[in-house]
């Protein structure tokens, strides 16, 4: 059998441990940061790469961000993606995870003919893991989330993924066309072929679509569309510890420790 | 909004046991529905789970509407999606609130888009504000900063609580149980269990000792696991050993892992990443041993040990064995 579209969905964040916290304008700097895809969609992308080596299908990437994203997506290209997207529009700046669902969605309806969409399974800057089954649901299709493999397809259009739960792991039977969430490090990705890089870098054409492009009006996305707000934000500070610290050789470090532990135990 | 009345916690079960963690934001919930004079009704879908849903009224419900049906045995999105949204769509919550367990983000992530509702995930509080809206605070960019997020449009109001943040508490009364019917037709259902394969946990967001093992310890576990059994302690792990997959996720440590609550954490090799500090900043005493003299995680310990952990262990554990 032959697969419809796998659709990728991928964001592009700040390296968490660059990250500073401003106290007094209680701002993120995010200049100093460095960028790199986020950790689970490239192991998304991956999944989506070797489903297609077995049963065939375009892996589409789509995302929704600043036009700044653009290496990032021709780095998808490069690793195997046969197309990406970028949904981009500053009406979409302040979204929270309804417009943000919404306009994936959208990009993905414009996409369209798909059999497999799939998301990582949370974004290592936001970190709540709630937009691929809410993509799901303004698709009207069924998802798995926290999977770490795709089984099987079969040619009833249905498939088995390997889902990660609480002290193991279950297998999920699901109608396609589905979604799912595919967990950080459960594959290795790839790296991209250098000429396949090139190719990417000098003649992929990315494709930019606006709000407007996927029929979305100013008020239903960005800070106006969103449910939630954020109303403060706090700096946390460490607790106060004894910061104790003790240097020598192996033998007293060990005698200290032990000593320590049994005083407090 | 008119109509939109109560708390209602979603009340996780996996093959007729309930989740611990569904419990303790149910006993949250009965608090601030008393400061608000509503009731609190848990939702709880499961095969045969009657004999469960009885008990709910001693950690905080009011009301409990059950829905039994073979399908509902282990959680999957889509008949526990449609039911609750049905359910929902009748009785009209104020607050939806569920555990931020897998399952909890799963479910409450397609509810809050079925409702265009807002919803605030893995929150570490939760309160409401003087107008009635839910308000909740988030750890966010590794556990450095929290945003205090409130749900301003849609209701249900929907939030989504880290596991271990709020105690399961005893309260008086019985709860009065309906039973709801299902209504799936088997045939219908796009997701269904067709097989799994578990071990036995220890939920380390209740032990008392930890010992921890970072990257430092290179994943080699022996002498971590000696150490633990000697003082008595669970083991967890950071991150990048989750993430390289030498551990379950269920014993990662930190804001997107398990928050730790008990009196003593030991921790071997671990840099201090802000994500992971946050998960030890609330046990007694930690105690670290680190290569590198000016580690972040000296900051956030009582004792720090500067040296090598396959030095140091090895003599540890005779020294503690000699007693």
């Amino acid at each position: 059998m032959g697969l419809r579209n796998i659709i990728v969905t991928m964001k592009v964040v700040p390296k968490i441990e660059e990250l500073e916290f401003d106290p007094e304008t209680k701002t993120i700097k995010r200049g100093a940061a460095g960028n790199e895809i986020n950790p689970a969609d490239k192991n998304a992308l991956e999944l989506a790469l070797r489903i297609k080596d077995r049963y065939g299908g375009r892996v589409i990437v789509v995302s929704m961000g600043p036009p700044f994203w653009e290496p990032y997506l021709k780095l998808a290209i490069a690793m195997g993606a046969d197309d990406a997207i970028l949904v981009s529009d500053r009406a979409l700046a302040g979204s929270d995870t309804l417009p943000t669902t919404l306009t994936l969605s959208k990009a993905i309806e414009k996409i369209g003919d798909y059999d497999i969409i799939l998301c990582g399974e949370e974004s290592s800057d936001g970190g709540t893991g709630q937009v691929p089954s809410g993509i799901a649901e303004w698709l009207d299709i069924p998802h798995v989330t926290f999977i770490s493999d795709v089984m099987d397809v079969s040619d009833d259009k249905k498939a088995k993924v390997k889902r990660t739960i609480k002290g193991g792991h279950e297998v999920v039977e699901v109608t396609l066309p589905f979604l799912a969430a595919v967990e950080l490090g459960c594959n290795t990705p790839r790296f991209p072929d250098f000429r396949r890089k090139r190719w990417a870098e000098r003649e992929f054409q990315l494709t930019v679509w606006s709000a407007a492009d996927l029929g979305l009006s100013p008020d239903e996305v960005g800070l106006k569309g969103s449910a939630t707000t954020v109303v403060d934000l706090e700096e946390v500070k460490p607790p106060t510890r004894l910061k104790k610290k003790y240097t020598g050789s192996a033998e007293e470090l060990a005698d200290k420790l032990a000593e320590l532990l049994k005083s407090i135990m | 909004m008119g109509g939109w009345k109560g708390i209602w916690v979603f009340i996780e079960q996996d093959d007729g046991v309930i989740e611990e963690s569904s419990l303790e934001v149910l006993s949250r919930a009965r608090v601030l529905a008393e400061e608000r004079g509503e009731e609190v009704t848990a939702v709880l879908l499961g095969e045969a789970v009657a004999g469960e849903a009885a008990k709910l009224g001693r950690h905080g419900a009011h009301r409990v509407i059950l829905v039994e049906d073979p399908i509902l045995k282990y959680y999957t999105s889509d008949p526990y999606s449609r039911i609750m949204a049905r359910l929902i769509e009748e009785r009209r919550p104020d607050s939806l609130i569920l555990s931020a367990t897998r399952n909890g983000r799963d479910l409450a992530g397609r509810l809050a888009v079925k409702f265009r509702t807002g919803l605030i995930a893995h929150v570490v509080s939760l309160d409401y504000d003087d107008e009635g809206l839910l308000m909740g605070k988030v750890p966010g960019f590794g556990g450095n900063i929290m945003a205090v997020v409130k749900c301003v449009k849609g209701r249900p109001q929907m939030a989504t609580v880290t596991p271990g943040i709020f105690d399961i508490k005893e309260f008086e009364g019985e709860a009065v149980v309906e039973k709801v019917d299902s209504g799936l037709d088997p045939e219908q259902v796009k997701t269904r269990v067709v097989d799994r394969e578990i071990k036995e946990l220890i939920d380390i967001s209740k032990s008392e000792r930890v010992v921890i093992a970072g990257m430092g310890t290179g994943g080699r576990m022996e002498l971590v696991n000696q150490l633990a059994e000697l003082i008595g302690a669970d083991i967890g792990v950071t991150r990048p050993l989750a993430d390289m997959g030498l551990a379950p996720r269920d014993i990662q440590v930190g804001s997107t892992g398990v928050i730790l609550k008990g009196s003593l954490a030991i921790v071997l090799g671990a840099s201090g990443a802000p994500h992971f500090v946050s998960g030890i900043k609330d046990m007694g005493t930690v105690i670290s041993i680190n290569k590198d003299p000016e580690a972040p995680i000296y900051e956030y310990s009582d004792h720090y040990f500067v040296g090598d952990i396959f030095e140091i262990l090895p003599l540890l554990l005779k020294k503690l064995r000699e007693g």
